[in-house]
């Protein structure tokens, strides 16, 4: 499926020779009309969609003042050029952070502004064509919305929220993208992402339970619509279903165990993302969040935790309370809401876990700042408590751990190139190249220091990862989850270790060589 | 798209998942197998015929632990893992496996 070329960047973020129109023609699969019309958005490319898209347009720049500084603030100063991935990966200009930008501002110039609506040409403003659109189509689904390049914008021109505003105008106008819209629908009618009805969430999580109890001899619950429980876990649905997600999950499921806290998932909002920020769309994505809070209120739940998921965290600690608050039903003497990391790393802190990093010495890790993590959030009570708390816990975890370099990780950290509805197997040319400049730091850290693993908090890292390792030469499971380097190390209260089984052994031995005496 | 098994056009979306599952048989899934260059031994067979019986109960192929732990019942312990359900279908067994099964194609952070 993926019969392309991977761009192999020889030098750390060595800018690439341009190659104009690189990417033009790769173009997402589009919605069909049932994944359109079920989130409320015409089925197709409406007959005066020119003028649908300028109406919604100029309603957005209402609404968002946001919006209308980024379209007007720009000075070309080159600043952003060479901080995005996909254009170090594809050398596509119009990968560009200020070239994906125009693709938007020279329309907001043509129906905007004085200067645009007079003298189009002095001021680089365009009519809204055919062209146009499929530009904007094509490009802007090829920003995965990280927010790498606003972080070195002079002005802080958040690209992620222009690619976001293209993406609301083109689904309102019928053209929206299947992987998204339908993920979405799924969201409404199953409750996850995945469409993982809950017969098969309960069946997938007492399978985990046997396979804890068999590992360890400890039962471990993973409990499905406990009402009256304390926690409610929020997690990607890909946890249930995919590797090394899965594994994270029991990580969770036995920090739990160990607090001795009450916990549970809920059926009804079975899944932590919210792809409607991807598109854009404040109201989807209110209704996203509102089960969220409605499961929390059915259950009746005191805390709401979410799992390892990178954007999921950003709508969650960002704008939770204005899309579904007040959450003034939760214990307050906790965060609202927490995040995973947060909840182990104090039980941590307080000497509450028992961890044998040992358990750990078959790998040497690094870390992978997803980007929503990274540049839209906040973990603990310290600024920067995002990029401190998970290597804390890798550490906790694990005697060997380095970071790969400075202008890759923290907030300067590059997407893993699968962010923001770009996860999907049509657009794995794009997904392999943008990885590029990950897989280049990596590369770096397994040279110097003999990395042999990367861990992630974000259910699209880690399927981006394992999807796209294997082309960079690294072995599709060296992509881990952070709770997994907990699972790894924890040893539960009365868990059977593999000491403790040796001791046993000899013991039996000894009692049968006493008997044969 | 569409698969043609012996005069019977049977309709698929962009990516080969049929549209119709009902209408899945035998002969289609060699034909898709076919086209995912997959060699469909008996173990491979064993993988897809448990997705369909998984898929008839929850309407939804199973989580890959499920799915390494059915086969490792089925086949032992050394093709109960990822790593061999990746040698029956490199693209990954829940996407590739899923198609040839004529189910769905899985969604999400996958």
């Amino acid at each position: 499926m993926a019969d392309h070329d991977t761009v192999t960047i020889n030098t750390l973020f060595e800018i690439p020779v341009l190659n104009r129109g690189a990417m033009k023609d790769l173009s997402t699969f589009p919605a069909a009309p049932e994944h359109q019309e079920a989130l409320g958005f015409p089925g197709e490319l409406v007959d005066n969609w020119q003028i649908k898209a300028i109406e919604k347009f100029g309603e957005l720049l209402k609404k968002s003042r946001a919006l209308q500084v980024y379209m007007d603030g720009c000075v070309k100063c080159g600043a952003c050029t060479d901080k995005c991935h996909y254009f170090l990966g594809t050398g596509d200009p119009k990968n560009m952070p200020v070239a994906r930008q125009d693709l938007l501002r020279k329309i907001y110039r043509r129906y905007f502004t004085f200067a645009g609506k007079y003298f189009p040409k002095l001021v680089g403003a365009e009519d809204l064509t055919k062209e146009v659109l499929d530009d904007w189509y094509n490009y802007f689904h090829q920003c995965s919305q990280c927010r790498r390049c606003s972080v070195y914008c002079p002005y802080g021109i958040d690209t992620a929220e222009i690619s976001m505003a293209a993406r609301e105008i083109m689904d309102h106008i019928g053209k929206g993208q299947k992987y998204c819209n339908e993920i979405i629908a799924k969201v409404h009618k199953i409750g996850n992402n995945l469409g993982l009805p809950e017969a098969a969430l309960i069946d997938t999580l007492e399978g985990l339970e046997e396979d804890i109890e068999e590992e360890t001899g400890v039962a471990v619950k993973l409990p499905v619509n406990v009402k009256g429980a304390d926690i409610l876990l929020v997690t990607p649905s890909a946890d249930f279903f995919a590797e090394p997600h899965v594994d994270g999950l029991i990580g969770y499921a036995k920090v739990f165990h160990q607090a001795g806290v009450s916990w549970t998932v809920s059926s009804y909002a079975s899944e932590a993302a919210n792809f409607a920020m991807f598109i854009g769309s404040y109201e989807q994505m209110k209704q996203i969040a509102e089960r969220i809070r409605k499961a929390a209120q059915d259950l009746g739940v005191k805390r709401i935790i979410f799992g390892e998921c990178g954007h999921a965290w950003r709508v969650a600690y960002s704008f939770l309370n204005t899309l579904a608050g007040p959450f003034d039903f939760l214990d307050s003497r906790y965060p609202v809401p927490q995040h995973i990391c947060e909840f182990t790393w104090d039980l941590i802190k307080d000497g509450k876990l028992n961890l044998d990093k040992s358990a750990n010495d078959h790998m040497t890790l690094t870390f992978h700042d997803s980007c929503n993590v990274a540049r839209g959030s906040r973990m603990g009570d310290k600024p920067g408590g995002q990029f401190e708390i998970p290597r804390a816990i890798i550490r906790a975890c694990c005697n060997n751990f380095y970071d790969m370099a400075a202008d890759t990780i923290h907030e300067s950290t590059f997407c893993c190139g699968g962010g923001g509805g770009l996860l999907t197997d049509d657009l794995m040319e794009l997904r392999s190249k943008g990885a590029s400049p990950r897989m280049e730091a990596l590369k770096e850290v397994v040279e110097e220091h003999g990395v042999t693993h990367m861990a992630a908090i974000c259910a699209i890292c880690k399927s981006q990862f394992s999807k796209v390792m294997p082309t960079y030469g690294f072995d599709m499971d060296s992509i881990v989850s952070v709770h997994q380097l907990v699972s790894n190390a924890i040893i539960l209260d009365g868990q059977v270790t593999e000491e403790d089984a040796d001791e046993e052994g000899d013991a039996q031995e000894h009692a049968a060589e006493q008997v044969s005496t | 798209m569409a698969y043609d098994v012996n005069g019977t056009i049977h309709e698929a979306d962009e990516e080969g998942y049929i549209t119709d599952i009902g209408a899945w048989n035998e002969d289609l899934a060699l034909m898709i197998a076919k086209e995912e260059n997959i060699d469909m031994n008996s173990d491979a067979w064993e993988v897809v015929n448990f997705l369909r019986s998984y898929y008839e109960e929850y309407q939804i192929a199973p989580a890959v632990r499920v799915l390494t732990k059915a086969i490792k019942k089925k086949l032992g312990a050394d093709k109960g893992n990822s790593k061999y359900l990746y040698e029956l279908f490199p693209y990954g067994p829940a996407k590739q496996a899923c198609k040839i099964a004529g189910l769905p194609k899985p969604t999400g952070c996958i």
